[in-house]
């Protein structure tokens, strides 16, 4: 690679700050003309923020872009449009009630009057459909389409304005196989005109398969490029999940006796008809850690939500406490917990907490309805507000003044307030999802005692962790979802982040054939 | 008998047109996905500012200007809490009908003395009735003759303009940029960020238009259909066509029938006043004058039909973090 | 987590204070355009609300219909909901009360008829307030904009009623006949007088005491029973109320009821402790004007008493200052009214971001 052509995009030192957490740091990049540059990177790892910046959704705080060689300032879509940079976005940025052709020319009208920039894009996204292999019905109206062509409307979108610059955010994620090969065939055929593709994922599989060079982010920074010829699946896994500090915790080795709950074949449609859950077996032992290892957006939410009650599954059943439910005779989460199930939300704010609540009411959240805390009529104030003052020394919550706004706590002892508040009622199974999140480094500790010293009590737990590190200190029994699937289950023994880091990819099976041999 | 159809059907184009012009308002506002309950204020507003204008510069065209300017100047302090400033769009469409109804009684007895009411207007003034080439002539002309001459001669020029803008929004919304950019923000205002539109802009544009349309209702009410401005005179048209405009389900033709529809029922209960039907007996007035809200609330439960509105309507639009 | 470092009073006090004082201004602004002078119009207007006996009362009488719409705002705003139909449902409750009044006049000692009347105000108001509850909890229907419309149907049918079942025979006037003595609640002037304690005749009656004895239930039931809780979480956090298992179609319906037969005690302050009689508009707009209290009195049953009284004031010292200064209408304390739901509630993110940034600032340096 000489001076002599530029690259068609190069990203200097951008960094980006959200309050305390920096997003990007110092991230540089380049990507030559006419290729297919891939970036990989965990949940969380900031490739989404900084596909946001090129695409000016937000300003970086420092740093610059050139595009082919050229300074350019992007200070909204407008003008990253102008500079040839167009976007498919995770979740398609479509008007659903409107045909292809009004949602490609939306924003490129051509004229105060529709008629006449209709009629050329109409002529256009012939041209542009038989150049690519991007048929598609232009009159159609976009919700009607599936999945895979509403992406087609995108892509034809950024190429109608013009696009030289074709980034795709997670395209896969939602594709049928047969749809994400076609799609990987489209790009291809982009590239060979010239466009260049920056593709966002987590598939290691995908990314091995399509692509001219890679870029790895890790934890908000740019950790390493490597040409795709020159790397193998098992050095990105590496370089994504990174050499971490070995989290140990102290337990002995399980007991498991009885199962407690056992689901069978839980299968979950959302609203828009999309399977989320797909014939998931889980069944759960007293006195076992079972932990659910895999990127964020796979299925877990919608696991832990199913077996809590807060979703009724579309199909399949849960036996647990000598009840049999189904989606034909659901039980709220309220009727879970009477059954003797605790859970502790991934999200915290969103669910776990009402953070306007004052420390004491937040305490009983789920259980409020609990004969323990209430009088008649009233409830009763002063069991609350001794009850979480003793968990509060209990669990070391700082400050430990009942009366504090749930809101005012750090992120740490929020989560102690939850944790304590399932974890008190001994439960008989334990939902547990992300119990270290924003949790500080010695929080970290207590909570993960508290969890295998209610293992050790002969309690059944579900972990769901994004961290990997978290899963196989914890667990004593590994499952790994993809794609609403469990793909693999393994013995926390056999587990390394290698081999988790594959499955999670959903790139293992081969793999295996390949060591075995 | 035929008579009575046309003469409630011309009382029906009467009582329609500011309802017809106020749903229209609602409906570009509704579409950029901006809740407009302020719709009574502003013609309300706009009747006063219309009936002072003419009053004091005797001319009714004037007395639209001042109307118009009103509701706009309404309209913008609602985007200007609802777009800028991110506020409730309910709360503030209360506030806005709350203060013009004190405001305009306030200023009218300090300008008038009148007891919040403005001069009777008279000749230029007012606008008055268009009567169209060969009406008195062709008048005796069985059933065309009725019907040019009572229904669709007579009226004044606010009633044919309020008609008018039925096409004519249907064009704007359907067959221009603005219309194409206006229906994609009031359902999916992100999708209109990333194509390099601002959601503010178009949503304020929407209400200037908003304002302008309730502008003309409140003239019409104040310096066409009546004679000056009363205290509380919208009397809930603001309302109705709200009502009007989710019956029609946001569309401006289904929203013009709605409103005649609307329109049509209060013709007749002012007819029916007192009248007893033979095998019926008296029919209460009140009981038809309920109708249209009745029928939308029966919509908006989905027993006849599905209202569906714009999707993002009533949400303020902020960037989220992705 | 910034909220931390905001004062409390700045959100119970300074933010509200500055609110009510913007909305003065303006208003003051207003009274300067007609030519009079905002200063003196505020000196009779306060002399009107609280100089002497007589004024209070009066001041306290509306405050007391502000008190009970307020309290219906709040508590549907407590779970999430905005009920724009207190007008309506106070109507309503109105009639419920008329109709106890009606039956049992005759018949029944005070005692008795009392407590009914308060019954038929309550199930009449939440009657009303339960269509459109159903309909948004089981159907979806917005209930901003089914309560508009049973405003309306209200508004229709009380018409109806009046005229044609409920008129006095042989009067132009569509109101009913006036009650018998047993069926008026006494007048706190009336009350206090044996006590040896002289205050000047007012509307003013034991309403108001129904009033406050409502402020304390509210306040029981929100802070602290499970329903309140279930209440309150599901406001403030839907996705928290469904993790905790809340049954929130329940839960909204009743809420409306609540909120409903709240309004409907309009109805006992009007009609059995003023009108004595059934008629028609007596709701006069304090069904709207609730919702300007409850947003002043920051949906808290002290801050609803506190705004209400300030309602009250400016109803009955906006009539003093009519009375004293001919220019300028009562309807000068409707514009005030709107301008308060307007700064506390359309822009309430204009000061409060900017106040609240002040002080996170000060504190971080």
């Amino acid at each position: 690679m000489t001076n002599k052509t530029p690259y068609a995009i190069e990203l200097r030192d951008i960094s980006k700050r959200f309050g305390a957490v920096q997003a990007n740091k110092d991230i540089c990049l380049q990507v030559p003309a006419g290729t297919i540059h891939g970036i990989i990177g965990e949940n969380g790892a900031g490739k989404s923020t900084l596909m946001s910046i090129i695409y000016g959704f937000y300003e970086a705080d420092t740093g610059y872009i050139e595009v082919d060689g050229k300074r350019v300032d992007i200070r909204n879509s407008q003008e990253a449009i102008h500079s040839g940079i167009g976007m498919v976005h995770q979740h398609f940025m479509l008007v659903e009630n409107f045909t292809v052709l009004e949602n490609v020319v939306l924003g490129a009208e051509g004229g105060s009057l529709l008629k006449e920039g209709m009629d050329t894009a109409r002529v256009e996204l012939q041209r542009l459909a038989q150049e690519y292999s991007l048929d598609i019905d232009v009159d159609a109206v976009v919700e009607e389409l599936p999945v895979g062509l509403q992406q087609r409307v995108e892509i034809l979108k950024a190429l109608y304005r013009g696009a030289r610059i074709l980034i795709l955010d997670e395209p896969t994620g939602v594709l049928t196989p047969q749809e994400a090969d076609h799609l990987f065939r489209v790009l291809k055929s982009l590239k060979e005109q010239g466009v260049t593709v920056l593709l966002i994922t987590h598939k290691l599989r995908e990314i091995m398969a399509s692509t001219d060079n890679i870029s790895v982010m890790r934890q908000g920074q740019m950790v390493a490029h490597r040409q795709t010829s020159q790397t193998n699946t098992d050095e990105l896994a590496e370089l994504m999940v990174g050499k971490k500090v070995r989290l140990v915790v102290d337990k002995d080795d399980a007991q498991p006796s009885q199962v407690t709950l056992s689901a069978k074949n839980l299968s979950l449609y959302d609203s828009q008809g999309v399977q989320r859950l797909k014939n998931v077996n889980v069944d759960l032992r007293a006195g076992e850690i079972v932990g659910i290892a895999g990127v964020s957006g796979n299925g877990q939410s919608e696991l832990l939500n199913v077996l809590s009650g807060i979703e009724s599954m579309s199909d399949g059943e849960i036996r647990f406490s000598g009840e049999v439910i189904n989606a034909k005779t659901p039980k709220n989460a309220a009727q879970m917990r009477d059954l003797k199930m605790a859970h502790v939300p991934e999200d915290r704010h969103k669910m776990g907490l009402v953070t306007g609540f004052e420390a004491y009411e937040a305490a009983v959240l789920g259980y409020h309805n609990s004969d323990a805390y209430n009088g008649k009529i009233l409830m009763n104030r002063t069991v609350m507000l001794d009850e979480c003052n003793e968990r509060m020394a209990a669990w070391d919550v700082r400050p430990p003044n009942p009366h504090l706004k749930t809101a005012n706590f750090s992120g740490g002892n929020q989560q102690k307030i939850v944790i304590a508040r399932e974890v008190e009622q001994n439960p008989d199974v334990l939902l547990i999802g992300q119990p270290t999140r924003g949790v500080d480094i010695g929080a970290i500790e207590n909570i993960h005692e508290q969890i295998v010293k209610l293992r050790d009590a002969g309690k059944a737990i579900l972990l769901v962790s994004v961290e990997l590190d978290e899963i196989m200190a914890l667990s004593d029994r590994i499952l790994v979802m993809f794609d609403g699937a469990v793909v693999g289950e393994l013995d926390a023994k056999d587990a390394d982040e290698r081999k988790l880091g594959l499955m999670m990819a959903n790139a293992y099976e081969e793999e295996t054939v390949g060591e075995t041999a | 008998m035929f008579e009575t159809l046309i003469l409630i059907l011309d009382a029906t184009m009467r009582v329609s047109t500011p309802l017809i012009l106020a749903a229209l308002a609602g409906l570009y506002a509704e579409r950029s996905g901006i809740v407009d309950i302020g719709l009574e204020g502003k013609i309300l507003g706009s009747a006063f500012a219309a009936a002072a204008g003419a009053a004091v510069y005797g001319s009714a065209w004037i007395g639209l200007g001042f109307g118009i300017l009103a509701s706009v100047f309404l309209a913008m302090v609602h985007g200007f809490a609802c777009i800028t400033h991110r506020g409730d769009h309910i709360v503030s469409g209360v506030a806005i009908n709350t203060v013009v109804a004190g405001l305009t009684v306030t200023l009218g007895l300090d300008w008038f003395g009148m007891g919040g009411q403005t001069p009777t207007l008279s000749g230029d003034a007012r606008f008055l009735s268009i009567t169209f080439p060969f009406a008195d002539a062709l008048a005796d002309v069985p059933v065309i003759g009725l019907i040019y001459s009572e229904l669709l001669s007579g009226h004044n020029v606010l009633v044919y303009l309020a008609f008018l803008m039925v096409p004519a929004t249907y064009w704007v919304v359907y067959k221009t940029r603005f219309g194409l950019r206006l229906r994609a923000t009031g359902e999916n205002p992100h999708a209109v960020d990333t194509a390099g539109i601002s959601v503010a802009l178009v949503r304020y544009r929407a209400l200037i238009i908003c304002g302008v349309l309730c502008g003309i209702a409140g003239a019409y009410l104040s310096t066409a259909h009546n004679a000056g401005f009363l205290k509380d005179m919208s009397a809930g048209k603001g309302y109705m066509a709200l009502a009007a405009l989710i019956f029609g389900k946001w569309r401006p033709v289904p929203v013009l029938f709605a409103c005649l529809l609307f329109g049509f029922l209060d013709a007749v209960a002012v007819r029916l006043q007192g009248v007893v039907i033979p095998g019926i007996g008296e029919v209460p007035v009140q009981a038809i004058e309920v109708l249209p809200y009745v029928l939308t609330v029966l919509l908006l439960a989905g027993f006849i039909g599905k209202a569906v509105g714009p999707k993002a309507v009533g949400r303020p639009y902020v960037k989220e973090r992705a | 987590m910034s909220q931390a470092k905001v004062p409390a009073w700045v959100n119970v006090a300074l933010i509200p204070f500055l609110n009510i004082m913007l909305a003065f201004l303006v208003s003051g602004l207003v009274i300067l355009a007609i030519g009079e002078n905002p200063i003196e119009a505020a000196g009779y207007l306060i002399y009107g609300a609280f100089g002497y006996d007589e004024g209070v009362g009066y001041t306290l009488y509306y405050a007391t219909n502000f008190i009970f719409t307020g309290l219906a705002v709040s508590v549907a705003f407590k779970a999430g909901l905005f009920n724009i139909g207190g007008e309506g449902q106070a109507y309503i409750g109105g009639l419920g009360v008329g109709l106890v009044c009606l039956a049992f006049d005759h018949t029944l000692p005070f005692y008795v008829i009392a407590p009914l009347a308060i019954i038929g105000a309550a199930v009449f108001g939440a009657g009303w307030a339960y269509i459109p509850a159903y309909l948004q909890a089981k159907r979806g229907s917005h209930i901003v904009i089914t309560t508009i419309m049973f405003n309306f149907i209200a508004s229709s049918l009380m018409v109806y009623l009046m005229v044609n079942w409920l008129k006095e025979d042989g009067r132009m006037a569509p109101n009913s006949r006036t009650f018998e003595e047993s069926a008026w609640l006494p007048y706190l002037h009336e009350l206090l007088s044996p006590l040896g304690i002289e205050i000047g005749d007012s509307p003013l009656n034991m309403a108001f005491l129904w009033a406050l004895v409502c402020c304390v239930l509210v306040w029981g039931l929100i802070w602290h029973t499970r329903w309140g809780y279930q209440l309150r979480t599901l406001g403030t956090n839907p996705t928290a109320a469904k993790y905790a298992g809340i049954d929130t179609v329940k839960v909204t319906i009743w809420v409306m009821l609540i909120s409903g037969g709240l309004a409907g005690f309009v109805g006992i302050n009007e009609i059995m402790g003023v009108n004595h009689n059934l008629l028609l508009n007596f709701t006069a707009g304090y069904g709207f004007a609730g919702i300007a209290v409850s947003l002043m009195g920051r949906n808290h049953p002290v801050g609803i008493i506190m705004a209400s009284i300030l309602f009250g004031a400016l109803y009955q010292g906006g009539a003093e200052l009519a009375f004293e200064i001919p220019t300028i209408t009562p309807e000068i304390v409707v514009v005030i009214q709107g301008l308060v739901i307007l700064f506390s509630g359309a822009l309430e993110h204009m000061f409060k971001d900017r106040i609240e940034g002040f002080f996170i600032r000060r504190a971080v340096a």
